[in-house]
């Protein structure tokens, strides 16, 4: 027997995500994949599934979800007012949801993403190895498109949906995400020194023009940049694009293999998850920081999400 | 011998002067293709493009000063021909009318006929550089340079999926329908990318290309 959920409300933009389609930037795939990995794997845990179980990416406003079978469920990432029928909801542990409960997101409290995640997780069809949805290119989730309401999603259920790094699920909570409210600093690790120039030391804001694919950077006066037109080369995420005109670009999950800027600097892997959580209007600063300084961040990052 | 640089702390690239060269995009294909044959644990993905391997790693599985060193010894070796000898992947192209909507200008800036445009563009085996921009997407070239137009100055907000294309000294094909600033001058049946493909793409870096006029 499978589970099964529908889209009562689809929200902002609500997208099914995993750990992304890893292994084919050769050949131009966006790896795509959860913004704040970090809270979308301890969603996982929360239900004793695999990390890379694909879970539902709520953006800025959430949905509202009827569960037609019995569901063990958590919500992680950014903090909303829950409901499950009329009862409150706590974020960040396992809940268990009877058939034709409906969970209903209420105010947004901080953070950009949630995380629904599902025991044994979202059931859409592989494409590439990965269930996340590319919008740009309408591949993965469900039709490749963000949901809408009417949708009915399957859940895997039973020894399926468990997958490698399966665990028991973890009634009691583990840390939670640290998300700052109305902006954040971010370590990353500098380019070249007359590139990095150009965002160490000032405060950009997320401006509204921002997506999966990247944040553009406004209100820093940055002052223009002198570098010939350089041959395209690969990137990846966390890199902040510095055009010869106009705003910097963070390139986030859903970013195009391959580009042709200037590179300022590049968020750290630890850093990402909270990078995931910014809000257009929020505030960001980048700190540099060393590899030493990184590895460690990350170190910590997965002992907090008990992978010892 | 190659320059190393850290694009953050999980991706690490290695770069062979500022000029695009079939030989030098040979020993970068050569490079990647050494390095996914290994398998290494920890390895996300390789990317061979016109100049520089990109390498995306775990930092928590992979030794930064390791991978560097690998990537340097990989890098001194022979670079390899570019295998100009071996047969190209046919694409056939229907040039012009709806399928090519800048021919006309293509030609006008060639200042020769709309036959003599095809003819330019058909008649090249075309290296293919790198793939990028979308899934299945190839940068190939050098595209002849009486018809080397740069691209649009305001990209099209819909380009259809196929669409054979210039942008400069560069020529590829649309795998998907999709904003693009490309000089359209045909379009082909191939596909590109499909998902539900033994084989998903018909292109890699380092194949070589010709175009055949429908």
């Amino acid at each position: 027997m499978t589970g099964a959920l529908s889209i009562v409300r689809p929200g902002m933009f609500t997208t099914v995500q995993d750990l992304g389609r890893w292994g084919f930037q050769s050949r131009g795939v966006p790896v795509s994949g959860a913004m704040d990995t970090y809270s979308h794997r301890l969603a996982n845990r929360l239900v004793g599934n695999g990390d890379n179980a694909a879970t539902l990416e709520a953006t800025l406003i959430g949905p509202q979800i009827a569960f037609e079978t019995d569901t063990t469920f958590a919500v992680t990432g950014a903090s909303f007012a829950l409901t499950l029928n009329a009862e409150t909801v706590a974020m960040n542990r396992m809940t268990e949801a009877k058939a034709g409960s409906v969970l209903k997101f209420g105010e947004r409290l901080c953070g950009a993403r949630s995380y629904i995640a599902v025991s044994g997780g979202v059931d859409v069809p592989e494409v590439l190895g990965s269930r996340s949805t590319h919008v740009l290119t309408g591949m993965g989730g469900l039709e490749g498109r963000a949901l809408r309401a009417g949708d009915r999603i399957r859940t895997v259920t039973g020894a399926r949906g468990k997958g490698r790094g399966a665990i028991a699920p973890c009634p009691s909570p583990l840390t939670p995400l640290t998300i700052p409210p109305g902006g954040a600093r971010v370590r990353v690790i500098p380019g070249e020194s007359t590139l990095f120039s150009h965002l160490a030391q000032k405060r950009f804001r997320i401006s509204p023009r921002s997506d999966r694919m990247g944040y553009r950077l406004e209100g820093a006066d940055r002052g223009s940049v002198s570098v010939g037109e350089l041959i395209s080369g690969a990137v990846t995420t966390g890199i902040v694009q510095i055009p010869p005109a106009g705003e910097p670009i963070l390139l986030m999950a859903d970013h195009a293999t391959t580009g042709g800027y200037a590179i300022g600097a590049t968020v750290i892997t630890a850093d990402l998850p909270v990078a995931g959580q910014l809000a257009p209007g929020d505030w960001i600063e980048f700190d540099a920081c060393s590899f030493k300084a990184a590895d460690h961040a990350l170190r910590e990052q997965e002992a907090a999400l008990g992978r010892v | 011998m190659g320059c190393l640089s850290w694009l953050g702390d999980s991706c690490l690239s290695i770069s062979f002067g500022e000029k695009i060269d079939p030989l030098v995009n040979a020993q970068c294909v050569a490079i990647a293709t050494s390095l996914e044959q290994r398998g290494r644990r920890g390895i996300r993905d390789v990317v061979a493009t016109y100049n520089a391997v990109t390498v995306h790693f775990d930092p928590l599985q992979i030794d930064r000063e390791d991978l560097s060193t690998e990537l340097a010894v990989l890098a001194a070796m022979d670079a390899p021909g570019t295998g100009a000898d071996v047969e190209p992947v046919l694409i056939p192209v229907e040039y012009g009318g709806h399928a090519g909507p800048d021919l006309a200008a293509v030609a006008e800036f060639g200042h020769c006929s709309e036959r003599d445009v095809i003819h330019l563009h058909s008649m090249k085996v075309y290296r293919v550089y790198m793939l990028g921009f979308l899934p299945g997407f190839a940068y190939m070239g050098s595209v002849d340079a009486r018809i080397a137009m740069p691209r649009l100055d305001t990209p099209r907000i819909r380009v259809a999926s196929g669409s054979v294309g210039i942008a400069g000294a560069q020529t590829g094909v649309y795998p998907c329908e999709t904003p693009g600033g490309w000089r359209i001058i045909g379009r082909t049946t191939s596909q590109l990318f499909d998902p539900r493909r033994a084989d998903a793409f018909l292109l890699k870096a380092g194949d070589w290309v010709k175009f055949v006029a429908d």
